[in-house]
C-alpha cells in the first residue's frame, strides 16, 4: 500500500473500511499449507470451528476450501480433523 | 442447542490477514465468542496481543466496530460505550439491540485492568467481558501476570539455578468476579467448543454483566508446537486444570466434569514452560501443583454440591 | 432574559451542564470538584437532565468512559481536580489523539507531594501538551459561559479537541458571586445537537478506533492534531463572535485591562486577575502607566495577540501560579517570552513572579510589589532577577 499523507487519512487514526485486512496476505508466512481431500472430508467443520487465521471456508454446511491467502500453515486443522483428511505439504 | 452447521452460517466478524501467530490460541477464543450471538456487536479490546495484532493501521480485522483506548481500561471503556448506547436509545435514537463486548487479556485483566473490571461489573453495564487468558504478558515476550500458573518459567519468573519458576498461585479471578453477584460468570477453553459457545450465548443473552474467562493456549510462550494448541486446551480439561464451571446468578456448576480427572503432570510435560518441574530435584513442585489443583477442584466441588445439590451439569 | 443566581464557580459549572443536557457523565469525585459532580447528580436525581450518570470507580476510568462514550457518538462531559487529572494523564492523551470532543471542567487544584486540597495552576499545566484546549476562567460568570462555548469549540467539524475549562480551586469553585444565567431554551438552540463523526454506535459503518501506528504513520496522526490546535486558535474569533452574538458577552484570547499606553503591565490567569485589576487601578490613579493583560486561552497559545499587547511595553511581569521546577521559570513566563521573542524586534525585559502555590493568598500589597519591580525593569531596561517568588518563607 502506497503511503499517505496528513491529509489524505481519517482523523483520529480511525480505520474506516472495517475488515480490510483481509487485503493482506498473511499466506506467504507458512511453510506448509494444509490440503484437503474432499472424498474422506465428513463435513464435521471442527477445522473451520478450530482455525486461528478464518482460513477454512464452509458453504450451506460443506467444507469448499482453504483460503490461501490467509492461511499460516499452523496445522491446527490437521491436528483436529478427526478423520485425519487433511494433510500437511510443503507450500 | 448448539449447532456447528448453524454457527457456520454466521458472517465472520474478524477476518483473515490480521497478524498474530498462526496457531494462536485467543483468535479461536475470539471466534468462538464471537459465534455467541447474531445481533449486531461493538468489540473493545484492552492493550495486548489481540488489539495490536487485528488492528495495525491502516488495516482491522474487525467487521464490526472496534475499539481499543488502553491497556487498563477494556472495561471502563466499553463502559461508557453502553452508557452511551443507553442514552441514545431512551431518546430514540438508536433502534438496534446491540451486544456490547469487551476482551482483555490475562495481563489487561486480573492485573492492571482489575479495577477498571471490578467498577464495570459493580455498576451493572450490559457487557460482556471476555478475557482471554494465555496466562502471561504474551504480547512484550512472555512475564509473569497474575494468572500465570505456580511453577511455570516466565521472563519475570524464570527458571535457573536458584530459582525455580513463579511461586505464587494464580489467582482464582472467576471467583472474583462471582464475588461481584453478577447474573453470569464462567470459565471455558477453546477444545470444548459447545460449552464455550452456548456459554457465550448465555451470556450474551443475560441482561447485566457477564464474564467468560477462556483459557487461550499460547504456543510461543508455553512452549509447544503450534498445531497442538486445540490439544493443549483439552489436556488442561481434561486435568482439571481449567475447570469448566459456570455461575448463574450465585449457583456454581460444572458443565463439564472429566470422569476421571488425568494426572497434571500430563497437562505441564508437553509445555517447555515447565520442563524445569521434570528434573528430579523439582518432583515436590509437581506434586504441589497436584496437590493445588486437587485443592481448587475439592473447593469447586463444595460450591457446586451447596448451590445445586442434585442438579445435571448443563451441556 | 437573564436571571441571577447566587452560585458557587462549583454550581455555575453544574449549572451550564444542566442546560447542555450531556448524553453521558462519567465522573469520580474530588475537592474541589466535588459540588460539581454532586450538584449535577442530584440535578439527574431529579429529572431536571436525561444524562445518564457513570459514577466511575476512579479518574482514569471517568476519562476511558468518556473516550467510550464520545467516540460511541454521545456528547460527553466529565470534571476533575489536581491528582485526578494527573491519573487520568494517559487517557487525556488518548482523548486528543481519538478526536473527541469531550468537555472537561477542571478546578485546579495543587499537586501532591506535599498533598495539598487548595488553588493553584500546576494540574492544568501538567496537561499542557496533551492535545487538549485550555480556558482559564476568571470567575463563576466565566466558568458558566466558558463552560457553554466549549461545547462549540470542541465539536466544531475542523476543530474536534477535547476542552478543559478551568478555574481556581476553592478561590472560585467555593466562593458565591451573582451568575447570570441564560435562558435554558436559548442555550438549548445554541448549543444544538452533536453530529458525531464516524461514531462507533452507527452499525452500518463498522469504524475501528484506536489502531496501532507504526513509524509509518503515527507521524501523520499526530501532525493532524497539531493542525487541529492551530485550526482551532484560527477559528476562535468566530467561535467567540456567535457566543457573543448568543449570549452578548465579549470573549478573547486575552482581555487587555488599560494597556492603550501602558509602559509596564502584569500578564496573569484566573482570579488573580480580579485582584490585579483593582491594584491597575490603584497605581493609575498615581500616574503609574501600567495595565494588564489576562490570559483566557493558554491552550491554544496566542502567540500573535500577546506580542501585539506587548509591543510597546517597557517592561512585562508574568504572573504564574505553579512552577515547573525546571529552573527556568513557570509554563506561562516560557510561552510569553517565546512569543515576544520571536514575534518583536525590540527585547522586552520580562519578570516571572510564581506565586500562590497551594492556594497560598495573593494580596494587592504583593501585585503593588510586583508592579513597582516592574516599573524599576522599565527605567534602567535591566531585569534584576528573571525569576521571582511572591509570597512564600524563603
Amino acid at each position: 500500500m502506497e503511503l499517505k499523507n496528513s491529509r489524505e487519512i481519517p482523523i483520529g487514526g480511525k480505520i474506516t473500511k472495517a475488515g480490510n485486512a483481509e487485503e493482506y496476505n498473511t499466506g506467504d508466512w507458512r511453510t506448509f499449507k494444509p490440503v484437503i481431500d474432499h472424498g474422506k472430508c465428513t463435513n464435521c467443520l471442527f477445522c473451520w470451528m478450530y482455525c486461528p487465521d478464518s482460513s477454512i471456508l464452509v458453504k450451506d454446511g460443506k467444507v469448499t476450501d482453504v483460503d490461501y491467502k490467509h492461511c499460516k500453515g499452523c496445522g491446527i486443522c490437521a491436528e483436529v480433523c478427526p478423520r485425519k483428511c487433511i494433510k500437511m505439504e510443503k507450500g | 442447542m448448539v449447532n456447528i452447521k448453524e454457527l457456520s452460517q454466521i458472517p465472520e466478524r474478524l477476518t483473515g490477514g490480521h497478524r498474530l501467530c498462526g496457531g494462536c490460541g485467543a483468535t479461536i477464543a475470539v471466534r468462538q465468542i464471537l459465534m455467541g450471538t447474531k445481533n449486531p456487536v461493538v468489540v473493545g479490546s484492552a492493550t495486548g496481543c489481540l488489539e495490536v495484532s487485528t488492528t495495525i493501521y491502516p488495516y482491522s480485522a474487525w467487521k464490526v466496530p472496534f475499539i481499543h483506548n488502553a491497556f487498563e481500561n477494556s472495561a471502563s471503556n466499553m463502559s461508557g460505550v453502553e452508557t452511551a448506547y443507553k442514552a441514545m436509545k431512551k431518546k430514540g435514537k438508536i433502534k438496534e439491540d446491540i451486544k456490547f463486548l469487551a476482551f482483555g487479556g490475562d495481563g489487561g485483566t486480573y492485573d492492571i485492568g482489575l479495577q477498571a473490571l471490578s467498577g464495570m461489573l459493580e455498576r451493572g453495564h450490559n457487557i460482556l467481558y471476555v478475557c482471554y487468558n494465555n496466562e502471561a504478558y504474551m504480547n512484550t515476550s512472555v512475564q509473569r501476570s497474575g494468572a500465570t500458573p505456580f511453577g511455570a518459567d516466565t521472563t519475570t519468573s524464570p527458571a535457573g539455578k536458584v530459582k525455580s519458576g513463579k511461586d505464587r498461585i494464580r489467582k482464582d479471578l472467576t471467583s472474583i468476579v462471582a464475588a461481584h453477584h453478577v447474573p453470569y460468570a464462567a470459565q471455558a477453553t477453546i477444545s470444548n467448543w459447545k460449552d464455550l459457545v452456548t456459554k457465550a450465548e448465555k451470556a450474551f443473552a443475560t441482561e447485566g454483566p457477564t464474564f467468560i474467562n477462556v483459557l487461550a493456549p499460547c504456543f510461543r510462550g508455553w512452549r509447544y508446537p503450534a498445531e497442538k494448541t486445540v490439544e493443549m486446551s483439552k489436556l488442561a480439561v481434561e486435568t482439571g486444570y481449567w475447570p469448566l464451571i459456570e455461575v448463574e446468578n450465585g449457583i456454581w456448576r460444572f458443565t463439564y466434569k472429566p470422569s476421571v480427572r488425568k494426572p497434571i503432570a500430563d497437562f505441564l510435560k508437553p509445555q517447555r514452560r515447565f520442563e524445569h518441574l521434570f528434573q528430579d530435584k523439582n518432583k515436590h513442585l509437581l506434586d504441589k501443583i497436584q496437590e493445588q489443583t486437587d485443592e481448587h477442584w475439592a473447593y469447586l466441588e463444595r460450591l457446586t454440591s451447596i448451590s445445586c445439590a442434585g442438579e445435571k451439569p448443563a451441556v | 432574559m437573564t436571571k441571577i443566581l447566587p452560585l458557587t464557580g462549583d454550581h455555575a459549572a453544574a449549572e451550564s451542564m444542566r442546560q447542555i443536557n450531556p448524553d453521558v457523565v462519567a465522573a469520580y469525585p474530588i475537592t474541589p470538584q466535588t459540588e460539581i459532580v454532586m450538584s449535577f447528580s442530584q440535578m439527574a436525581a431529579n429529572g431536571l437532565v436525561d444524562t445518564e450518570l457513570i459514577p466511575v470507580e476512579s479518574e482514569h476510568s471517568a476519562m476511558s468512559a468518556c473516550v467510550g462514550s464520545s467516540a460511541a457518538g454521545a456528547r460527553t462531559m466529565t470534571a476533575t481536580s489536581s491528582q485526578g487529572l494527573a491519573l487520568m494523564w494517559e487517557i487525556l492523551y488518548v482523548a486528543s489523539g481519538l478526536r473527541l470532543p469531550i468537555v472537561m471542567h477542571t478546578v485546579n487544584r495543587a499537586l501532591s507531594a506535599p498533598i495539598n486540597i487548595h488553588g493553584d495552576h500546576s494540574d492544568g499545566m501538567g496537561a499542557r501538551d496533551s492535545g487538549w484546549i485550555q480556558i482559564y476562567c476568571e470567575n463563576g460568570q466565566e466558568v458558566y459561559e466558558m463552560g457553554l462555548m466549549a461545547i462549540r469549540l470542541a465539536e466544531h467539524s475542523d476543530i474536534l479537541l477535547p476542552v478543559m475549562v478551568c478555574q481556581d480551586g476553592f478561590i472560585t469553585s467555593h466562593a458565591i458571586e451573582g451568575v447570570s444565567i441564560l435562558e435554558d431554551a436559548d442555550v438549548k438552540k445554541y448549543v444544538g445537537s452533536y453530529v458525531p463523526k464516524d461514531p462507533l454506535l452507527d452499525i452500518s459503518h463498522p469504524v475501528t478506533y484506536g489502531p496501532i501506528d507504526l513509524q509509518d504513520y503515527y507521524f501523520e496522526h499526530r501532525y493532524q492534531q497539531a493542525e487541529a490546535m492551530r485550526t482551532a486558535k484560527k477559528k476562535l474569533p468566530e467561535i467567540f463572535a456567535e457566543f457573543n452574538k448568543f449570549s452578548g458577552k465579549k470573549y478573547d484570547f486575552i482581555e487587555k485591562y488599560k494597556m492603550d499606553d501602558a509602559e509596564v503591565a502584569v500578564l496573569a490567569l484566573s482570579s488573580t486577575c480580579g485582584t490585579t485589576r483593582y491594584v491597575v487601578d490603584e497605581m493609575r490613579e498615581k500616574g503609574i502607566k501600567v495595565g494588564m493583560i489576562k490570559l483566557t486561552v493558554f491552550r491554544p497559545f496566542p502567540m500573535e495577540e500577546i506580542a501585539a499587547a506587548c509591543k510597546n511595553l517597557k517592561a512585562l511581569a508574568v504572573l504564574d501560579r505553579a512552577d515547573s521546577c525546571a529552573a527556568q521559570g513557570g509554563p506561562v513566563f516560557n510561552d510569553v517570552c517565546t512569543a515576544n521573542y520571536t514575534l518583536l524586534d525590540k527585547k522586552i525585559p520580562t519578570l516571572n513572579y510564581i506565586y500562590g502555590l497551594g492556594g497560598r493568598d495573593i494580596d494587592e500589597a504583593q501585585i503593588r510589589n510586583i508592579i513597582n519591580e516592574t516599573v524599576e525593569a522599565a527605567k534602567t531596561g535591566k531585569v534584576k532577577k528573571l525569576i521571582n517568588y511572591s509570597g512564600v518563607r524563603i
